[in-house]
C-alpha cells in the first residue's frame, strides 16, 4: 500500500548492513549502559524521551484551559485552578519543551556527525546537563503535586514575589537549574563547532542546520544567565525579602521585567533558530537544489543571535518606560525582521524551479514556512506600537506566539524526527500515515489558533476563564481544533513507536539527500564514522542529475554516497 | 581553555543582571547608598581585596609551577591559594555577623537611622547580600576546585606537557578575583572612608 522500500545508493553497502554490525544502539546493553552514556547520540536519546513526557504534561494543561475556554461561563476550572493551567501549561511548554526541544535532541544527536566529529567536545559535561535537565524537570514536577504556580511563565512581580498560595520559590528555582543545563550545552556546541570539525569541513561548509545552532547557543551562552539571576531573585525575595522588586520595599517591578525580557525575547530565537536551521536541510533535501544564499541564511542566524539582544522592551510597550524608549525599542523589533524575512524569501527561492517532493518532512517544512511568515507578520502588528496598545495581553498575543512557538518551531522539530527517524533508529515509518498526521497538525492548528486571533482582535484578554458570550462561536471552534491537533500528535507516536518494531530496515541514506550524517551508516557505529570523513565539497552540493525519489527508487545518477565525498585517511 | 572563556562569559552576564539592578537603585537612592555604604567597614573590605591579589599572585606561580613541572612549587602554591581564599572567607563571616547584630539584614528585623532612608539602605543591603553572597558563593566553588587541582598536583599530574587543568581553574579563579575588584568600590566606598567603623556606625 505504502510504496516504501528501503534503497540504498549503495547497494553493496546495503548488502553488508543486513548482518549484524555494531551501532550506537547495541554497542552496548542495559539500562546503566544508557544512563551513563557518554555518546552524544544516546544523550539525544535521552533528551527525547524526557522532552516527550513533558510535552504530554504541558499539552493536557493546555487540554484543560480550552475545555475551559469551550463555554462563556468559568465552569469547568475555578478562577484560581484555571490560573495554575494556564501557567503550568506555558512554564512546561516553554522550558521545558520547547527551548530544549530541537537542540538538545537533534542538536546533540547530529550536530557532532554533521561536522564529522567523534563527539561532542566535552561529553561528561554533556552527560551532567542532562542530569542537571533531569533534576530541574523533578523539582517542577514537584512543584506541579504542590499544586503548581499561577503567576503566568512570565512570573511577573508582584504575582511572583507577593500571594503566599503559590510555589514560585520551587518554580524559579526548577526554571534556574534548567538554565544551566542550556548553558552547557550551548557551551559544548560552541567548543565542538570551533574544534572538532572533520577535515575540509571548512566554516563556508557547514550545513546551515549546525550554524543555526552555532548562534542558538551564543544566545543560550549570553542571554540564559541574566534570566538565572532575574529568577534567583525572586527567589531572594521570597526566601529573604530582599526588596528587589517590590514596591513595598522600594524596589521596582518593571526591572524584573526588563531583566526578564531581557533573557526571553532572545529566548524566543533560541526557540526558533533551530528550527529555521531545520528548515533549511529539509528544503535543501527534497528539493534537490542546494540552498539559495547560503551565506544570507547564515550570516543572518549570527544578526538574529545579535539583534535579538536588542529589541526586549517591546514587551513593556504598557508598563510605562519612556516614549523615546519605546520608539526605540519599536524600531529595532522592525530591523529584527529582517534577517527572518531573508530566510524565508531564500528558502522560497530555494524552492523555485527545485524538483520538489512532498514527503511527510517536507510537508512539515511547507507548514513551518507559511505559519512562521503568518506569526512573524503578525508580530510586526505587535511591534507597532499604536497597535500594540490596542492588543496588548489580549488573544491576538497568544495566537501570534504560538503561530511562532507551534507553527514554527513544533513543525520543525516533527519535520526533524521524521527526517532523522530512519537514521536514528534504523527503522522506516509508514509514510502514508505521516502524510496524513502532518496534514492533520496543519489543520488543527489553524482551526484551534487562527479564530484566537479574531478574537483576540475582538477584544477578548487572555488569562481570565470567563468571556462575554459574543466571543463563544470562536471560541468553540479553537477547541475544536485544538482536539484535532491533538490527534495530530498522537498519531506519530503510534507510527513511529509501530516502525521501531514493524519498521523495514532504513539502508544507509533513505532520502537520497546530501550531508555526512548520510554518509555514515544506519544506524550511526559509536563512534560515528568507520572512517574519519574528508569534506572536500561545499553543504548541498546538489546537481540535476541527483534527482532521486526519495524513500522510493533511485534514478541513475544519484550522487555515490549522497554526500560529501568520504574517504578514508 | 575556549570552554573556560565561553563560561566566563557566562558568568559575567550572570553577575551582569545584578550589576544593572545595582545601578538603577543607586540612581534612585542615591543619598541611601551613600548612607547604608558607610555601615560597611572599608578596612575590612581592604584586607580582604589584598587577600584576594595576594591570591592570584599565588595562584599565577602554581601555574608557572605546573608549566615547569616544579610539583613542589605546586603544592605550595596551590596551598597558599586555599588559605587565602579561606581567610577572605573567614573575613566575610565577620562582616555577615556584624550586619547580624546591627540588624543590617533585610527583612523583618531591618533597621536603619535616619529612617526616611531606610528603603533604599534596605535596598542596598539586599544588593549588597546578593553580590557578595554570590561571589563568596564561587569562592566557594574555586577553593574546592583548588583542592582537586592539589589532589592531582600531589600525585604529580602535571608537567610541561599537560598542565591544561591548572591553567583552566587558575583562569577560572583571576575571574572570581576580578569581580572583587568590581565590587569593592561600588559596595564599599561610595560612602567615603570610614575605616574599620563597620556597622557600629550609630
Ligand atoms: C496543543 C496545542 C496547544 C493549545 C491548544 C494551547 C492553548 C493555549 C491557550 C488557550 C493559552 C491561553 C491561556 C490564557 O492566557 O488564558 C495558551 C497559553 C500559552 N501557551 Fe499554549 N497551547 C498549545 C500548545 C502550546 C505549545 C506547544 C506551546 C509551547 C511553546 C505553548 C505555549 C503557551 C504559552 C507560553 C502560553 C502563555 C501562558 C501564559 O499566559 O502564562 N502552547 N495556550
Ligand atoms: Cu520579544
Amino acid at each position: 500500500m505504502h510504496d516504501v522500500r528501503s534503497t540504498d545508493p549503495e547497494g553493496e553497502a546495503f548488502q553488508t548492513e543486513v548482518q549484524p554490525r555494531v551501532h550506537y544502539l547495541n554497542a552496548t546493553h542495559g539500562i546503566a549502559a544508557w544512563l551513563l552514556t557518554k555518546d552524544h547520540k544516546r544523550i539525544g536519546l535521552l533528551y527525547l524521551f524526557a522532552i516527550s513526557v513533558f510535552f504530554l504534561i504541558g499539552g493536557v494543561f493546555a487540554m484543560l484551559v480550552r475545555l475551559e475556554l469551550l463555554t462563556p461561563e468559568g465552569d469547568l476550572l475555578s478562577s484560581e485552578a484555571y490560573n495554575t493551567a494556564f501557567s503550568m501549561h506555558g512554564i512546561i511548554m516553554v522550558f521545558f519543551f520547547l527551548v530544549p526541544s530541537i537542540p538538545a535532541v537533534f542538536g546533540n544527536f547530529f550536530l557532532p556527525i554533521m561536522i564529522g566529529a567523534k563527539d561532542v567536545a566535552f561529553p561528561k559535561l554533556n552527560l551532567m546537563s542532562w542530569y542537571i535537565a533531569m533534576i530541574a524537570g523533578f523539582m517542577i514536577l514537584t512543584t506541579l503535586l504542590m499544586g503548581g504556580v499561577d503567576t503566568g511563565w512570565t512570573f511577573y512581580p508582584p504575582y511572583s514575589t507577593t500571594g503566599s498560595t503559590s510555589n514560585v520559590v520551587l518554580a524559579a528555582l526548577a526554571i534556574f537549574v534548567m538554565g544551566f543545563s542550556s548553558i552547557l550545552t550551548g557551551l559544548n556546541f560552541i567548543v565542538t563547532v570551533h574544534t572538532m570539525r572533520a577535515p575540509g569541513m571548512t566554516w563556508g561548509r557547514l550545513p546551515l542546520f549546525v550554524w543555526a545552532q552555532y548562534a542558538t547557543s551564543l544566545i543560550m551562552v549570553l542571554g540564559t544567565p541574566v534570566l538565572a539571576i532575574t529568577l534567583g531573585l525572586v527567589f531572594a525575595e521570597r526566601v529573604f525579602h530582599f526588596g528587589i522588586f517590590d514596591p513595598k520595599l522600594g524596589g521596582d517591578p518593571i526591572l524584573f521585567q526588563h531583566l526578564f525580557w531581557f533573557y526571553s525575547h532572545p529566548a524566543v530565537y533560541i526557540m526558533i533558530l533551530p528550527g529555521m536551521g531545520v528548515i533549511s536541510e529539509l528544503v535543501a533535501a527534497f528539493s534537490r537544489k542546494q540552498v539559495f544564499g547560503y551565506n544570507f541564511i547564515a550570516a543572518s542566524s549570527l544578526a538574529i543571535a545579535i539583534v535579538g539582544f536588542l529589541v526586549w522592551g517591546h514587551h513593556l510597550f504598557t508598563s510605562g518606560q519612556s516614549a523615546y524608549a519605546a520608539l526605540v525599542f519599536s524600531v529595532l523589533s522592525f530591523i529584527v525582521a529582517i534577517p527572518s524575512a531573508i530566510k524565508v524569501f531564500n528558502w522560497t527561492a530555494t524552492l523555485y524551479r527545485g524538483s520538489i517532493s512532498l514527503q511527510s518532512p517536507m510537508l512539515y517544512a511547507l507548514g513551518f514556512i507559511g505559519l512562521f511568515t503568518i506569526g512573524g507578520l503578525t508580530g510586526l502588528f505587535l511591534a507597532a506600537l499604536g497597535l500594540d496598545l490596542h492588543m496588548q495581553d489580549t488573544y491576538f498575543v497568544i495566537a501570534h506566539f504560538h503561530y511562532i512557538m507551534v507553527g514554527g518551531t513544533l513543525l520543525a522539530y516533527l519535520g526533524a524526527l521524521h527526517y532523522w527517524w530512519p537514521k536514528i533508529t534504523g527503522r522506516l515509518y509508514t509514510e502514508g500515515w505521516a502524510k496524513v498526521a502532518a496534514v492533520t497538525v496543519f489543520v488543527g492548528f489553524n482551526l484551534t489558533f487562527f479564530p484566537q486571533f479574531l478574537v483576540g482582535y475582538l477584544g477578548m484578554p487572555r488569562r481570565y476563564h470567563a468571556y462575554v458570550p459574543e466571543f463563544q462561536v470562536l471560541n468553540v471552534l479553537s477547541t475544536a481544533g485544538a482536539s484535532i491537533l491533538a490527534i495530530g500528535f498522537i498519531l506519530p507516536a503510534c507510527y513511529l513507536l509501530h516502525s521501531l518494531f514493524k519498521g523495514e530496515i532504513a539502508g544507509r541514506n533513505p532520502w537520497g539527500a546530501y550531508g555526512l550524517e548520510w554518509d555514515t551508516t544506519t544506524p550511526p557505529p559509536p563512534s560515528n564514522f568507520e572512517v574519519t570523513p574528508i569534506v572536500t565539497r561545499p553543504a548541498y552540493a546538489y546537481t540535476h542529475a541527483d534527482v532521486v525519489e526519495p524513500y522510493g527508487g533511485t534514478t541513475e545518477g544519484s550522487g555515490e554516497s549522497g554526500g560529501q565525498e568520504v574517504r578514508s585517511v | 581553555m575556549l570552554g573556560m572563556w565561553v563560561f566566563l562569559l557566562t558568568e559575567v552576564l550572570f553577575f551582569g543582571g545584578l550589576f544593572m539592578a545595582y545601578i538603577l537603585y543607586r540612581g534612585w537612592y542615591t543619598e541611601a547608598f551613600h548612607e547604608a555604604s558607610r555601615h560597611l567597614s572599608v578596612g575590612w573590605g581592604f584586607f580582604n581585596t589584598l587577600v584576594l591579589i595576594a591570591s592570584s599572585l599565588t595562584m599565577a606561580l602554581a601555574v608557572r609551577a605546573g608549566q615547569t613541572t616544579n610539583r613542589r612549587g605546586q603544592l605550595l602554591f596551590l596551598t597558599l591559594t586555599i588559605v587565602l581564599g579561606t581567610a577572605f572567607l573567614g573575613v566575610k563571616v565577620i562582616e555577615y555577623a556584624d550586619k547580624f547584630t546591627h540588624h543590617l539584614v533585610p527583612g523583618a528585623h531591618f533597621a536603619f537611622t535616619p529612617s526616611a532612608l531606610a528603603p533604599g539602605a534596605e535596598l542596598f543591603f539586599s544588593l549588597y547580600f546578593a553580590m557578595t553572597g554570590l561571589h563568596a558563593l564561587h569562592m566557594i566553588i574555586g577553593a574546592g576546585i583548588m583542592l582537586v587541582m592539589l589532589y592531582m598536583a600531589w600525585r604529580g599530574r602535571f608537567s610541561t606537557e599537560w598542565y591544561t587543568p591548572l591553567e583552566i581553574s587558575g583562569l577560572y579563579w583571576h575571574f572570581v578575583d576580578i569581580v572583587w575588584i568590581f565590587l569593592f568600590p561600588l559596595l564599599y566606598l561610595i560612602g567615603g572612608l570610614s575605616v574599620f567603623g563597620g556597622g557600629a556606625g550609630h
